[in-house]
């Protein structure tokens, strides 16, 4: 194919393609997971324990779907937005297999049991090492493009994607510093509180900048487009995204509450995390009030419903974030379900619909077709994730909240009201509806996934043209 | 004790704090003066990418500046009244380790008297008072339940409390000695010194005492080695001896488990078992009402 001419979309595709089948993986094994913890049963030998499987959970979607997804979004908006093809179409395919390989190397070993004992960064150190080659290949490609961009001003996706990509080799190199003990053992170099806390500033800062600041820039790019309208407001995206990557740096103390870490740390942790706050509603109130004047066109349009309603779970989750931090709030609900609860109301509800919504914009265009093979499956999709995210995380707020409640429940004379096992019990009609809840989350992927390949089967690859630049871009 | 190991590191926290919710206050504040007239249009960037992507350039809507303000705000204050940058202590003078025993004197105030009433009473008449019992039975629920079981009943390596068959003695004194000072419980391993043979034989005779079926010829085979051996702990009729913490082995009761194959394991490899010391976690209330308890539950008529 003609490659200085266009823009490098097969990449772009395999990532793509690959954001779907992951996304059905990871979210299979999710709801594996959760009629584990209704059916204990359902632990089948040492492989497909709930333990083992876990990990396997959250790895497949953090770094195996949204992974592929920021991939695949990043490549094609940095191209777009510079006007030029990315600068390594050979480093750019290394990042795709050497990334694939992390995935699969991921879902052999976390079940075998080989895990480095930290969450999300349980990969051990020869895999470890291969995501770090990978990402510095990445950052390579990414900004390597960016220099030779034909456009004068860096697009805002663009900072975002880019703080992402420096910030995540930070975090993943720092955290997973380690001394290996045989080719699967390692030990991390850190111990006791510093250990807790390099991992919750590793943990933390994987939710801000994989899961928040990357998605921004698929967000500044596919809400505008799809709704054919300009950003909002140029000013708030730069005091937002400033402010964002900076507090975000700070607020993984707020995980160790109560904890052996010491008192001055937490009290900066939740400072922080409350400050937060308003820089992530920026990213939020610029992405909504960009359909101003476009507001019809949510009736008509499903792909801009998931564009839009992800922003929405995104207001959420960064208002309930910063809550939580509070530590007489966190006194409540920390270990409980609470926080899972949370955490999906940001991974389904913003991460996977915001993935989904650009998707369906992509998929049709890498293809050369006008749209998806059905819109009507596209909507079906959104009722379908729409009501699993809600079953899911209104299930999980009641349960969290009360088991905070029946943990600290306190008899007359001191004791407490109900046994550990008493709240367990009390939480499996709600361990039941957030089943229900993912299996209806799954349902729609697989629909996605039927879309797709009607789509890709009737269409044919396609690499756009680069266009010359217009007079007024300069 | 200080958290840090310099002066340095303290300032160095310090510094990033202010400089940093400063700075963020002072970039929200270079960007909040634009405004728009009422039916002024805001124009677009000029920029564009991508054929069609503009930015318009918003001023930044108030509220969302308050809520930025604020937060900022109640940050600073926060830090000034409560422990945070570098060893300043704060004008609180708060700390987790000063709430937690503010928290829990408060406690001792409120609860204690409750506790006292009983401490005045003897085990037995503890067991009697329903009241004792269901306190008794809370605090088992809530720290015995996870070795012996929400039933008392317990589990392999954990005694059933509600049999009457005791490991140490059951009378209302011993049971608080167990709980205030725990037990560790050991039998040596006789694998390398019987050798596998004798082993099996040992175990046969053990099964013979509590009745099970056994091979005969083995377990009077058995019979000579734990004359020898076994019954300097385990008596010389097996019965056991609760001043060691021996285990009778001649009423079919079996801590580890009964079958050929676990009697094996054990006399192979030996057993080490630890009950954990309460007095000093739970003080002697707590402890007297839980004795009460755990003697009741085998002694219920009496108790009644």
């Amino acid at each position: 194919m003609e490659t200085q001419s266009t823009y490098n979309y097969k990449v772009v595709r395999q990532f793509s393609i690959m954001t779907v089948v992951w996304g059905i993986v990871g979210m299979l094994v999710g709801v594996i997971i959760a009629a584990q913890l209704v059916w204990p049963e359902l632990n089948f030998g040492p492989w497909f324990h709930y333990g083992r499987l876990r990990p396997l959970h959250t790895n497949a979607v953090i770094f195996a779907f949204g992974g592929c997804a920021l991939f695949a979004t990043s490549y094609y908006v940095v191209q777009r937005t510079c006007n030029v093809r990315l600068i390594s179409d050979k480093l750019a395919a290394f990042t795709f297999w050497g990334w694939q390989a992390v995935i699969v190397l991921a879902a052999i070993t976390l079940p075998l049991g080989l895990t480095a004992g930290k969450e999300y960064a349980e990969l051990e150190w020869p895999i470890d090492v291969l995501i770090t080659i990978v990402w510095v290949a990445y950052a390579i490609v990414f900004f390597g493009t960016l220099a030779i961009r034909k456009v004068k001003h860096i697009y805002v996706a663009n900072w975002f994607y880019g703080a992402f990509i420096l910030a995540v080799a930070l975090l993943h190199i720092v955290n997973s510093l380690a001394i290996p003990v045989s080719m699967w053992k390692s030990y991390s170099i850190y111990a006791g509180a510093v250990d807790a806390m390099v991992q919750w500033w590793y943990g933390h800062n994987a939710v801000g900048f994989f899961l928040t600041a990357a998605f921004l820039g698929m967000m500044y790019y596919f809400v505008p487009k799809q709704a054919g309208r300009p950003v909002y407001s140029y000013r708030l995206s730069v005091v937002h995204f400033w402010a964002l990557i900076f507090t975000y740096m700070w607020a993984g103390p707020h995980h160790l509450h109560y904890t052996a870490l010491p008192d001055w740390t937490q009290s900066l942790g939740m400072a922080f995390s409350l400050i937060l706050f308003a820089p992530s509603w920026g990213g939020m109130i610029n992405g909504i009030m960009t359909l101003s004047g476009a507001w019809h066109k949510l009736r008509t349009d499903p792909v801009l419903k998931f564009l839009v309603v992800s922003l929405s779970f995104y207001g959420m989750s960064t208002f309930e974030g910063p809550m939580m931090s509070i530590k007489t709030v966190n006194a409540l609900s920390h270990y409980t379900d609470w926080t899972v609860g949370h955490v999906h109301s940001g991974a389904l509800g913003w991460v996977a619909f915001i993935s989904i919504g650009s998707l369906y914009y992509l998929i049709p265009r890498l293809f050369g077709r006008d749209g998806m093979h059905s819109s009507k499956l596209i909507e079906a999709h959104f009722w379908l994730a729409t009501v699993g995210v809600v079953l899911y995380i209104a299930a999980l707020w009641i349960s969290g909240v009360m088991q905070g409640l029946m943990w600290r429940a306190l008899n007359a004379d001191g004791t407490l009201t109900y046994a550990f096992v008493e709240a367990v019990k009390a939480t499996y009609p709600y361990h039941f509806v957030r089943l229900l809840g993912g299996l209806l989350f799954l349902s729609g992927m697989l629909i996605m996934a039927y879309n797709t390949f009607r789509t890709v089967a009737a269409g044919r690859p396609v690499d756009a043209k680069i266009p010359a630049v217009a007079a007024h871009a300069h | 004790m200080s958290d840090f190991v310099s002066d340095f590191w303290s300032i160095y926290i310090t510094v990033i704090v202010v400089v940093g919710i400063v700075g963020l206050t002072y970039l929200l504040y270079t960007q909040s003066k634009t405004t728009v007239q009422k039916g002024e249009e805001v124009k677009i960037t000029g920029h564009v990418w991508d054929d069609d992507l503009a930015e318009y350039n918003n001023p930044l809507p108030r509220w969302w500046m308050l809520m930025f303000y604020i937060t900022l705000v109640f940050g600073a204050v926060y830090l000034v009244l409560y422990p945070g940058l570098g060893t300043w202590k704060g004008l609180r003078g708060w700390t987790s380790v000063g709430q937690y025993k503010e928290e829990k004197a408060q406690a001792e105030a409120k609860y204690q008297p409750l506790y006292d009433k009983f401490m005045k009473m003897d085990v037995k008449a503890v067991a009697a008072d329903p009241e004792a019992q269901a306190m008794g039975k809370r605090l088992f629920q809530t720290y015995c339940v996870q070795c012996h079981g929400s039933d008392a009943r317990g589990a392999k390596g954990f005694p059933n409390l509600t049999d009457n068959d005791w490991l140490y003695g059951g009378t209302p004194e011993i049971i608080k000695t167990t709980l205030n000072g725990g037990r560790h419980g050991q039998m040596p391993a006789f694998g390398a010194a019987f050798g596998e043979e004798k082993v099996k034989d040992v175990a046969n005779y053990a099964m013979s005492l509590s009745g099970k079926k056994h091979d005969a010829e083995r377990a009077s085979r058995g019979k000579e080695t734990f004359a020898a051996i076994c019954s300097a702990c385990h008596g010389p009729d097996g019965k056991g001896n609760q001043a060691l913490g021996a285990p009778n082995l001649t009423d079919n009761i079996w801590l580890y488990g009964g079958t050929e194959k676990t009697i094996i394991e054990t006399v192979t490899n030996g057993r080490n078992n630890q009950m954990p010391a309460w007095k000093d976690f739970l003080g002697d209330g707590k402890v007297h009402l839980l004795a009460s308890y755990v003697w009741s539950l085998s002694n219920k008529a009496k108790a009644e």
